[in-house]
Formats: C-alpha cells, structure tokens, sequence
C-alpha cells in the first residue's frame, strides 16, 4: 500500500506542508508536491533514501482538464533497494519555469532540454538549455496539446480521398 | 612566443562509424579532444506525438521504428505497459514465447554491436561472422511475423499468432551452434593485442559517474554495478528463468565487451530453458474488450468479426491512470510512461530510450583522450539513433 512505502512514510514525516497527493495505482507510488519544494524533496530522496538512479524525467500536458496546465513527472529508482517511486510537481502556464534537477542528477541535463524543446517548461540555472531534437530556429513546442499534430500551417490529413 | 588554439571538427552526421545520423562537433588540441557537443534530432519523427492520435493497437508498429535493431524488445516493452494498465493476465505459452523471442533479439543486437564495434575499431573479418549469424536470427523474425525487422508481432493480451512448428527446431538449432561462433570471436578478439590496446582502459567512467548520468544496461554493469531489471524488478516472466548477470570490474570498454559476450551466452540459456517450458495452449487471452478475437472466429462467425472490427477501429478505453513500465533492452532500461484520462487513447505517451540516456556520457568517457578513440566509444555506448531521436 501507498501509506507503507518508505519513501511516502519518510516524505511526510519531513515534507508534510508540501505533499498535495499520495496516489497508487498497479502498484506504482506517485507522490505529488508543491513545486517551490521539489529540488529539497528530490535532493533528500537521493541522498537518505538512496533513489541514486533518475530513470526518467518528462511533463504532461493538461490542457483544459487541470488548473495548472503542465505536471513534471520525475521517475527515481533506487539501485540499492530495487525499488522506484515516481514525483510530480504542477506547473501552471503563466508560470513556465521550475528549478533544474541538474544539480541533483547530472542525467537531468538532456532530458530537461528535451522537455524544453517539446513543452516550452524553462528550467532556472540549467548550465545549457538549448533546443536538443527540433532545430534551434524552430517555433513552437511540439508536444503541446495545442500544437497541430500535422505541424503549424498545414491541412489536418483527412484521409484517402480516392 | 608560440600561440596554440584549438580547432573545431565537425563529425557526421554522415559519417559510417557514427552508427547513424549523430552529429558531434569536436574541439580538439592536436588529436586530443577538448570537447564534445553531440547534435541529434536528425531522425526526430515525433512518435510520441504520433501516439497521442493512435488507439492502444495503433501505436504497437510504430515502437518497431524505436530501437529498429531490436524491434521486439521495444514490443515487449509497450505491450508490458499496456498490460499493466489494462490489468490483462497473459496466457503461458504466449508469454514464453515472448521472452525467447525477447532474448533473440537481444543476440541479434549484440550481434550488430559487435560487428560494427570491431569494423570501427579495424577488425572487419568480426562483420561479416556476426552478420551471418544475424541472418538466422531474421529468418526466425521472418518465419513467425512475416518480417525481418518491424516484426509488430505482440498483441495487448498475447500473440498476433501462434508459431510454426518448424520454429522450435530452428531456434534450438540456432542456439546449439551459437556458443560455437562466439567463441569465434572471441578467438579473433579477446586476446587480439590491437583490439586490447584499442579497449583496455579506453572509455572509461567509474559506477558513481554511471548511475549519476543514468547509464543503464551493459553499459553500466561494465562499470561493476550489479543490477539487471530481468533478475531484479522480474517482469513478463523472467523470475522463472535462471540466468546470470556479467559485471566489469575495470570500467572500460573491454569490460563492456566482455560483459555483452557473456549476456549473449546467457541469452541462449534463457531461450533453451525457454524451449523446454514450451507447451501448447492458447497464445492469446481470453479478454474480448481488449485482446483482438482469434483469426479462425474472425474469418468464420459474423460475431468474431464485428469484434474484431471493434478493436481494430475503436480501440478500448483505458481506466486513468498512469504506469511506467521498464524492460532490461539490450542497450538499457528501456521506459514506456502512459497517462490515461479514461479515453482509447493515451494522454501522454512518453518513452524513456536507453541510447538518449547513455549518449549523454560520451563527453564524460572521451575528453582527454585521442579522436581515434572517440570511435571506440561511440561503439561501445551501441547506440541507435532510431531510438534517440524517436
């Protein structure tokens, strides 16, 4: 269960003001929490509970179904322990930015500026945010639910006329 | 007085030792790198903006077009998610045969790793040995799917199909003489004194480097970390199955080497114990909202059609939710993350590539070092630009 997982026994212990949500779901633990707290949360995952390895980290876009429109998802797994838990922290549209993880993890670089590129999420003091899989002249974030799958200024496919 | 400056070199993005379309401008003192700054994005296809637009069916061809190496790794991978999300139970046989046909395609991409490892690096006769011993390893792909490489031969639930009969004496066959020719190679590589000097200490990153730059697969077990998610997080049935896990002791690229030799002798026991738990049965589950009904109902009742028509358009709604589900790829821990809101198609779909991840550290394992040796590297990270770019 959510509640006995050590990371979630531990977070709430040292981080109670800042949890918004415990979820499980198939056995995964996401803890949500605020974002002005995430680098301490992350910082304290890695170093007392070993979650030494960041597995992955992305955003999801929410487009008219959240308040704040994005959600960071960071994936951590503990090499030692053999176990993972997932962290989300909202971030709202007017407000597109969040500290770097680099500072934590140093495999945080690319994926931050992959999501960069495909969210328009702005990371403070990362040491080298630039485009890293659209061209630097490209406008736009792709992975936005308001960008048109078939690219800007196009006709949506409407399949086979024949 | 005598001024020196460094010189800027661009290396591909067409260049053969590569692997693909990577782009790496240099700056180099002399022949010694200063620094490294890869480019990619050159085959960015935007699968997973693709799959934002596909039912859960649909999107199963494109994660071929990931690792195109290892293109049933990456179904496994996918279904796997899927599964868990849809909370479908599969049957044994079909599960089975998945982790021998997962482990197949492990063989066949090391294989790719080791000939283009050793032509980079000089040693072009390893090419064309490990390139023949490919070909039966597609002519099984073939032989099951129809393909030699998009095989799109997993379904949510199980199998498209059930095998041939001639497969079982054909992969038995294979593996039989597999040890064989790796010992082959090992003949022509393991105490060669140019291939020693080319590995031995090149490429170097010790585990604290590894694990803090997210290395996964054999990568970072050639750094001496033990860790393998088929023995440690088991998934789709690999607690069932004995194997060992290799690890480096030097962390360099010899120990890579070594350890991706081992993996695949490992391979071919995890498929022999595989062949011998092979029992007939049905290779699909038995769960009509999701799973595709059985081709004989399709092609004989009114009923199996309808259903199939159903699947094959509509797809099934998913609960919401979300789950990442990790597979020991053979370049690494391959990732596949789905948020659901409750519709037949998935509201975020990211996947977590092995060789995005493990590029990062190229700079880490060759400054300092001689731009011949950079190749060395680039082999020895095995990666595939299908699956950076995605």
């Amino acid at each position: 269960m959510a509640e006995n997982n050590r990371a979630v026994l531990k977070l709430k212990e040292k981080f109670a003001a800042s949890i918004i949500d415990v979820v499980e779901f198939r056995g995964e633990v996401t803890v949500t929490v605020k974002k002005d707290s995430i680098i301490d949360v992350l910082m304290f995952l890695k170093q007392s509970l070993q979650y030494n390895l960041l597995t992955d980290l992305t955003a999801v876009d929410y487009l008219g179904k959240k308040e704040d429109r994005f959600m960071m998802v960071y994936q951590l797994y503990s090499i030692p322990n053999k176990d993972c838990v997932r962290i989300k922290t909202p971030v709202s549209e007017a407000d597109c930015r969040i500290p770097t993880a680099t500072q934590v993890w140093r495999t945080a670089n690319w994926l931050e500026r992959e999501t960069y590129d495909l969210f328009g999420i702005t990371f403070d003091q990362h040491p080298d945010l630039r485009r890293i899989l659209m061209t630097e002249d490209w406008v736009g974030h792709p992975l936005r639910k308001d960008y048109p799958l078939q690219g800007p200024d196009r006709e949506p496919y409407k399949g086979r006329l024949s | 007085m005598a001024t020196t400056e460094t010189m800027t070199l661009n290396m591909g993005p067409q260049h053969p030792s590569t692997h693909g379309v990577l782009r790496l401008v240099l700056e180099l003192d002399g022949e010694v790198i200063v620094k490294v700054t890869p480019h990619i994005g050159y085959l960015h296809r935007g699968i997973e903006k693709l799959s934002e637009h596909r039912t859960y069916h649909q999107i199963l061809p494109l994660t071929d077009r990931l690792d195109y190496l290892a293109p049933m790794s990456n179904n496994l991978g996918y279904i796997l998610a899927v599964e868990k999300l849809m909370d479908v139970q599969v049957p044994e046989r079909a599960e089975t045969i998945r982790i021998i046909m997962a482990e197949l395609t492990r063989l066949q991409s090391h294989l790719v790793w080791i000939a283009c490892h050793a032509l980079d690096i000089g040693a072009m006769t390893v090419f064309i040995y490990a390139f023949r011993e490919r070909e039966t390893v597609m002519e099984i792909y073939e032989l099951i799917s129809g393909a030699r490489m998009t095989s799109n031969f997993f379904r949510v639930g199980g199998l498209s199909q059930d095998v041939p009969d001639e497969f079982v004496k054909k992969v038995s066959d294979f593996i039989d003489v597999m040890p064989g020719y790796l010992d082959q190679y090992e003949g022509l590589l393991t105490t060669n004194p140019i291939w020693l000097k080319r590995t031995v200490g090149n490429g170097f990153i010790s585990a604290e480097d590894a694990i803090d730059l997210g290395l996964t697969g054999p990568a970072l077990r050639g750094s001496g970390v033990d860790w393998d998610l088929r023995r440690d997080n088991p998934y789709g049935g690999y607690e069932k199955y004995q194997f060992k896990v290799p690890v480096g002791e030097k962390c360099d690229t010899f120990d890579r080497y070594k350890v991706r030799l081992v993996e695949m002798r490992e391979a071919c026991k995890i498929i022999r114990q595989g062949l011998d738990k092979l029992k007939p049965g049905p290779v699909l589950a038995d769960y009509p909202q999701v799973c595709y009904p059985p081709k004989e109902n399709v092609y004989n009742s009114i009923e199996g059609l309808i259903h199939h028509f159903k699947i094959a358009s509509e797809g099934f709604p998913a609960p919401e939710g979300e789950v990442y589900q990790g597979v020991e790829a053979p370049k690494g821990e391959l990732g596949f993350y789905i948020v659901s809101d409750g519709g037949n198609k998935p509201q975020r779909f990211r996947i977590r590539p092995p060789s995005f991840v493990n590029l990062q550290s190229i700079e880490k394992m060759s400054l300092g070092t001689m731009i011949a040796d950079l190749v060395a590297v680039i082999g020895t990270l095995d990666i595939v630009l299908g699956e950076i770019d995605r």
